[in-house]
């Protein structure tokens, strides 16, 4: 997410914390390299512009070239600046306490309306809430059959009504969910461009007759400079209360986040980030703009961790590692708890520098099975103290994990340079590493 | 000129009147200065042409300034004009086919560009020009994709293969291109799931749709062709680089042309890539696709 502009950061501010001295000319070049960072990244011009202006007034004022540590001066106003500009703080999507609550998606074709209502739904049912999904879509040949086999796969209703206009099949979907007790009621409309004033039309109209609580632009996060247009005439005529981002699992650089956000006020309240109908997340802005340059997402992360690490053995492994008696059988179970927080490759990412360092790294889930295998086909007594394993004791372990000698004279090797660093961590202290995302070699 | 001239130049207009259309307001009566180089970028910039293709026009018009020549608005206009035609034509050759039958076109592209909706338009724009056309269906994934294809199939007439949801793409792909050749058709279009380029292991499930396809015709017959939503900024060009290298890119389709500050992004593609463009889908109708011609576009967007 937002990678390749974490990456372009990384670099623009890597050479100013280098510079031991600040001048007026470095911060504006510096700057200049931030404006063309942002501008590839498809943030929208004026935005840029007004940034670029703001944190120079900002940066070559006297506090700063004054400052001890200017660069690192320089970085907080850039972040802040962003944090400003995606919104502060994260706003969270309507509660669902009426019956029933009513959702309403809109946006340009193909930006992945139909996919979020299945998100949303999906969401609202591991609430224990009961929703109801819309077929607004009358246009797009099967859309109807694809959001009807969407709510077939999450075992969520479909209302959809034949020779009805989309107004009209949202007002009767509300009379029907007021009736059956539907908590969450989620509109799919069709796409449509924001110039069409036939199409707009009707979403006004709807708008007027269901009353939604959220009215939420879906935004393709890859979108160029048009991003601020389309929302800026999606929110002049519907008033939208927020705007979800889809597909920012892919390496777009987020500027479209950044600009409509900026342009429109309206708050980004939703990431979408797979095809997997559980791949949803709030968004948040400080965070992201954390990310954004190279601070890592570490909240992210621990949240993360917190929601699958068990405390108690990270607790126990803290003590391990601080009496350096880390063995081959903790490094395993480490491995089941970071295989629990979900794939490699994301959590990694949220590991501040990581970003960089893993560009276009294919992380081979694989290799850990491999490991995995390995220690699997050893005694306890070998895993306790792998000194101990000698030229026959591996010929037995490679041939039971199905791998070559090579492979797991390469997993000692790698333990050992591990076990080391280990302890030289445990000379500055422990205490700045965050429980459970104890850092290993793959 | 091309018939569909009018119609690309009613569709670019809003792009025009909103961005680009704007140069020629700004440029009109003034001298070629710091200033307006200024608000020259900055409408380049926001058409989505891309940092590099907008340094390079800059640069040719400073020079332009620094050497006083005749700098009145024309002369603007026209260097304009020319170096996004340049850039354009800069392109490596499109391949459409090369006579052999059957040609087999490889759609893919991203989630949510139009791949199906082009290969509807397609199938009717060759059968229009008295060929035969099968689609196979090979978007296996997303809910009612095939039920989508199927109507399109219909609207224009031609043969669709398709197999169950969730069966394996490259055995489709097999199957209608074994099918294409015993009955002697003219073009197959392989319509396959939308996927993020980002996702390893969907990019190797297309490389093998490619490379199950290769066992039935020569590779010089199979052409991939990457669907490009005309909306996207910059990542358009990381989309063209790993799709190429994945499987190859004989030439691009950019749709959803029909809206505002459009198609920007078609030059920046070629001043770094160099990949041609072959159609532009420009609505929603069975025949709103247009064969893509440099002059024509670049006319289009500067015609006032």
């Amino acid at each position: 997410m937002f990678g390749e502009l974490i990456d372009k950061f990384d670099e623009i501010f890597k050479n100013l914390r280098g510079a031991g001295k600040l001048t007026e000319k470095n911060i504006k070049d510096a700057l200049k390299e931030v404006r063309r960072a942002l501008l590839e990244a498809d943030v929208n011009y004026k935005v840029v512009r007004d940034f670029i202006k703001h944190a120079e007034t900002e940066a070559v004022g006297e506090r700063v070239l004054k400052s001890i540590e200017p660069g690192q001066q320089i970085v907080k106003i850039v972040h802040d600046e962003l944090v400003r500009l995606l919104g502060e703080k994260m706003v969270p999507l309507a509660p669902i306490d009426k019956a029933p609550t009513v959702y309403v998606l809109c946006g340009l074709q193909g930006s992945g309306k139909t996919t979020l209502c299945g998100k949303l739904a999906l969401q609202a049912k591991r609430k224990n809430k009961k929703p109801l999904l819309v077929a607004a879509d009358i246009y797009r040949p099967a859309a109807i059959k694809q959001l009807m086999i969407l709510g077939d796969s999450i075992g969520v209703e479909v209302f959809h009504l034949d020779n009805a206009k989309p107004p009209e099949i949202c007002s009767q979907a509300k009379k029907y969910a007021e009736k059956n007790f539907i908590d969450l009621m989620i509109c799919d409309t069709a796409g449509r461009l924001h110039i069409d004033d036939e199409l707009m039309v009707e979403l006004e109209e709807i708008k007027a007759r269901v009353a939604p609580d959220e009215l939420i632009l879906v935004a393709d996060a890859m979108t160029g400079q048009d991003a601020v247009n389309l929302a800026e005439k999606f929110h002049q005529r519907l008033g939208l209360t927020g705007v979800a981002l889809s597909k920012l699992d892919g390496d777009a650089r987020g500027g479209a986040a950044i600009s409509i956000r900026a342009v429109t006020g309206c708050p980004i309240k939703l990431a979408s980030i797979g095809e997997k109908l559980s791949d949803l997340e709030p968004f948040h802005p400080d965070r992201m703009a954390s990310r954004i340059l190279g601070m890592g997402d570490i909240v992210s992360l621990v949240e993360k961790a917190q929601q699958s690490v068990d405390l108690k053995e990270a607790a126990k492994l803290e003590e391990k590692l601080r009496r350096q008696a880390f063995t081959l059988e903790d490094f395993y179970e480490q491995m089941q708890q970071i295989k629990k927080m979900g794939p490699l490759e994301s959590i990694l990412g949220m590991i501040p520098g990581m970003g960089k360092a893993l560009k276009g790294v294919q992380i081979d889930e694989n290799g850990m099975k491999r490991v995995e295998a390995m220690i699997q086909s050893m005694t306890l007594e070998e895993r306790r103290n792998p000194h101990i394993i000698d030229g026959s004791r591996k010929k037995r372990i490679a041939l039971g994990s199905g791998n070559s000698v090579q492979n797991l004279n390469l997993l000692l090797k790698q333990f050992s340079a591990m076990q080391k660093m280990i302890k030289n961590v445990n000379k500055f202290k422990l205490k700045g590493l965050p429980k459970g995302a104890f850092p290993f070699q793959m | 000129m091309f018939s569909g001239f009018k119609k690309l130049k009613d569709s670019l207009a809003k792009t025009r009147d909103s961005i680009l259309g704007k140069i020629s307001q700004i440029v009109t009566g003034r001298k070629l200065d710091d200033d307006l180089i200024d608000e020259i970028e900055e409408s380049l910039l926001k058409a989505d042409i891309g940092v590099a293709a907008t340094d390079r026009i800059i640069e040719r018009l400073r020079q332009l300034a620094k050497e006083a020549k005749a700098t009145d608005s024309d002369t603007v206009f026209g260097i304009l004009k020319d170096e996004i035609k340049k850039i354009l034509e800069s392109n490596r050759k499109s391949l459409m086919g090369n006579g052999i039958r059957p040609h087999i076109w490889l759609i893919t592209g991203v989630n949510g560009t139009g791949k199906t909706t082009t290969v509807g338009k397609l199938a009717h724009y060759f059968k229009n020009n008295g060929k035969s056309v099968m689609i196979a269906a090979c978007d296996t994934f997303r809910a009612a994709a095939v039920e989508q294809l199927a109507i399109w199939a219909e609207r224009s007439g031609v043969v669709l293969v398709t197999a169950q949801s969730g069966a394996d793409p490259a055995s489709v792909a097999f199957d209608a291109a074994s099918s294409a050749v015993s009955k002697g058709i003219d073009y197959l279009l392989i319509d396959t799931a939308g996927r993020l380029h980002t996702k390893a292991n969907l990019m190797e499930e297309l490389k093998k749709i490619r490379r199950v396809t290769e066992k039935v015709v020569p590779s010089n017959q199979i052409f991939s062709k990457l669907i490009i939503d005309g909306t996207t900024g910059q990542n358009a060009l990381s989309q063209v680089k790993v799709f190429t290298d994945a499987v190859g890119c004989d030439g691009l389709i950019v749709t959803k042309l029909d809206g505002t500050a459009r198609g920007g992004i078609v030059v920046a593609i070629a001043q770094e890539l160099s990949v041609p463009v072959d159609f532009i889908g420009i609505g929603e109708s069975i025949d709103d696709l247009e064969a893509f011609n440099a002059d024509s576009f670049v006319e289009a967007l500067f015609e006032s």
